[in-house]
């Protein structure tokens, strides 16, 4: 079938025409066209996954993930529309229910993504529905690295790190539903093989203050922190993100 | 009347955070005891536990919105312990230095003009309407700019050095992440010469209350106490670091130059089941005599001298007073503020002219230990933080001895005295009686979210109760006071 289509064609996207290489994803074509789709998930050098659905676009009446679904001649795709972000306020609103995302004592503060997703969508106060508030084991165990998983997005950036540039598996999901977490491939983190080289352990694989680099919090200044200078956009998206020559040639994208 | 009964005043306005005073009557009107109680719940020593070491200087400044930088620093000075840096790069320990004169600045500004000056300027007992900071606005316009001006002074002060005006982040375990631009160092020096002015009028005002006022400073919630502070080895005042010194009420030391580490072997904290808060007091001397007041009132008692021109010339005024014994009076706690307001105004002054400000050294590092011990004067007094990190950095244990605990037994003393003195035998409890007992609570500038770690609302309160413990009469902000009769 691919070799009916023409190498480029175009979509539109907010009325703007975007041109598209065969075999991009939508993401990818309005990453290249400068175009910024919000996105929690999904980090450039990494296969994409779709779990976070914040990057859902409306695609001729559908609403679906930019970061799977394949772009194709005539998409008609809406993306900042009021209707989209309020699913996306409501979707964000959410990850903060579940989690324990105590943005005025964590170090990830004006580097995470979540607290500036959040502020890109007009959070600025706490929904009215109950929270969570989970107790979890905060794991300390490895001489360089924490994992603390009351706030972890389950994004899975870590896993698929781990497991496709670092080759080491050391994260994992565990548990079903609400009780969904990061588990890791030994009884503790001290345990795995995980080393602060690890991309997985890079600063901006994990996008919130789960993975914790050791005795580095709080380094960098309160106005030189990365969204600090300006909210988050592509051009600060895409600059801690993780480079696509790192990528393994042979991985193919999961299923959405 | 033939039943004892007890006054609540609750909540106690004009303070920092949420009590309440119960002022116990007999049958014939007398006063028989009257409590400070801090209703506030505490929770950081606990919840701290389990969480990682460089977060603490930032979770636990958070107990407090007047004096976080106090408690971001003291915090700090022990993770400090942790990471086995006894000595920061200059750059660092003089930003942190620079934090917390304009820390200190702001809390006193902040207390003496908008929580105290109306007490002062209008009487104890002027009508409630007019004791407050609106009314200084209106009666004394450039007074109250000249304070709001000089809080955002030492609030731009802290923000330059923390990166935030409240809550910054900037001090780490072994340093600081920045150092003072230029252009910050420079937008701060442009007024200077006017706050350092503005600071001298305040000296000169609170010392011509306590002259104009003698009679009533020499009377009112004036007792003899012990009093402790940190001090230099030269004896000169210094509120970023030092050892601690304990003077008695003649001014004779009851120890000097003790190491902070060694805090624990000195005081000890007793537990009372009607207060949050818990009483304090030296170990030698035992818990009905060993009780100490802190803050500006003993730090200037403790203090050989003040190593700043102006502020050094204010001390000595200030020792005249008493002809150099030491100073008991709790109202002398807003002159001797007042005198620190002066110094520290110089001593940012003198800091924002060192280069080391624009220094590149930052952080330190060391061997690590388990154990880290910090004691600071905060604006209300001495604070000392204690913690233990196990091997995974991990907080295991953490002890918080905060200014206002220190002064815990001294307020209750100032409100018995100013009760018995004022309450004693009056048929009718006015109102205005009522304030008197809140000005002497005022006078130590109780941070009472500090005292007990709280979060949440906290006003503060006054209750009349009888022999059985029944609340007949409450002073309430947010009560209504027909219902109550008052």
């Amino acid at each position: 079938m691919s070799e009916t289509l023409a190498s480029t064609f175009t979509i539109q996207v907010d009325g703007q025409t975007v041109t598209v290489q065969a075999g991009q994803s939508i993401m990818e074509a309005c990453d290249a066209a400068g175009i910024y789709i919000p996105r929690l998930c999904d980090c450039e050098g990494l296969v994409p996954q779709g779990s976070c659905r914040v990057c859902c676009v409306d695609i001729n009446g559908r609403i679906q993930a930019a970061c799977t679904q394949p772009a194709a001649p005539g998409q008609v795709i809406g993306n900042e529309t009021p209707t989209l972000n309020a699913h996306r306020r409501t979707l964000v609103e959410m990850l903060f229910h579940e989690g324990n995302h105590l943005c005025p004592i964590c170090e990830a503060s004006g580097r995470c993504e979540l607290q500036a997703m959040a502020y890109r969508l007009g959070i600025t106060q706490a929904s009215p529905y109950p929270y969570l508030q989970p107790v979890r084991p905060v794991d300390a165990s490895h001489p360089d690295i924490a994992l603390d998983n009351n706030r972890c997005i389950l994004c899975g950036r870590c896993i698929r790190a781990s497991r496709d540039i670092d080759q080491k598996h050391v994260f994992d999901y565990v548990g079903r539903g609400i009780h969904k977490r990061i588990g890791v491939s030994a009884a503790r983190l001290a345990e795995t093989d995980a080393s602060l080289e690890d991309e997985a352990i890079a600063r901006g694989t994990c996008p919130v203050g789960c993975i914790l680099r050791k005795r580095e919090g709080f380094d960098t200044p309160v106005g030189q922190r990365l969204f600090d200078r300006r909210p988050i956009d592509l051009d600060n998206a895409v600059q801690h993100h993780i480079p696509t020559q790192a990528v393994p040639a042979h991985i193919e994208s999961d299923p959405p | 009347m033939t039943k004892s009964r007890v006054i609540e005043i609750e909540p106690l306005t004009r303070v920092e955070g949420h009590g309440k005073v119960t002022v116990h009557l007999d049958a014939q009107n007398r006063v028989s005891e009257a409590r400070l109680h801090i209703v506030e719940f505490r929770g950081f020593e606990r919840f701290i536990q389990g969480r990682l070491f460089w977060e603490v200087p930032v979770i636990v400044q958070r107990l407090c919105g007047i004096c976080p930088v106090s408690h971001h620093l003291a915090a700090a000075k022990a993770m400090d312990k942790i990471v086995g840096v006894d000595i920061l790069p200059p750059t660092a320990e003089k930003m942190r230095r620079l934090m917390h004169y304009g820390q200190i600045l702001q809390s006193h500004v902040l207390h003496f003009f908008h929580l105290s000056s109306p007490d002062l300027l209008f009487g104890f007992d002027a009508e409630p309407e007019r004791r407050n900071i609106f009314e200084v606005i209106r009666k004394h316009p450039e007074l109250a700019k000249q304070a709001i001006l000089l809080r955002k002074f030492g609030q731009e002060v802290i923000e330059a050095t923390s990166g935030k005006k409240i809550h910054g982040t900037s001090a780490i375990p072994g340093g600081i992440n920045k150092n003072l631009s230029l252009a910050e160092r420079d937008h701060l020096l442009a007024n200077h010469g006017q706050f350092l002015e503005w600071c001298r009028a305040a000296v000169t005002l609170a010392k011509s209350y306590v002259i104009e006022h003698q009679h009533l400073v020499k009377r009112f919630a004036h007792f003899p106490s012990n009093h402790m502070s940190l001090i230099r080895e030269d004896g000169a005042l210094d509120l970023y670091h030092g050892k601690l010194r304990a003077t008695d009420a003649a001014g004779q030391i009851i120890f000097d130059q003790v190491d902070t580490d060694h805090f624990n072997d000195y005081l000890m904290e007793e537990v009372k089941p009607w207060s949050y808060m818990k009483f304090p007091f030296i170990k030698r001397l035992g818990n009905v005599d060993g009780w100490y007041r802190v803050g500006p009132l003993s730090r200037l008692n403790n203090a050989a001298f003040l190593d700043t021109p102006l502020a050094r010339d204010a001390h000595l005024e200030f020792r005249e007073l008493t002809q150099g014994s030491p100073n008991h009076s709790s109202l002398n706690y807003h002159y001797a503020r007042m005198i620190e307001v002066l110094h520290c105004c110089e001593k940012v002054h003198e800091l924002l002219l060192d280069p080391d400000l624009q220094g590149s050294d930052l952080r330190s590092s060391g061997t690590r230990r388990e154990e880290g011990i910090a004691v600071i004067e905060a604006p209300r007094g001495s604070l000392i933080h204690h913690y233990r990190v196990n091997e995974n950095d991990q907080v295991t244990f953490c002890n918080l001895i905060v200014s206002t605990t220190h002064n815990n037994t001294a307020m209750n003393r100032a409100v018995t005295d100013v009760a018995q003195r004022y309450l004693d035998g009056q048929p009718d409890i006015t109102e205005a009686m009522l304030n008197h007992i809140e000005v002497a609570v005022r006078a130590y500038d109780p941070c009472l979210s500090c005292a007990t770690h709280a979060l949440g609302q906290m006003p503060l309160q006054v209750e009349l109760v009888d022999a059985d413990g029944t609340c007949i009469q409450r002073k309430s902000q947010y009560i209504d006071e027909d219902t109550y009769g008052l």
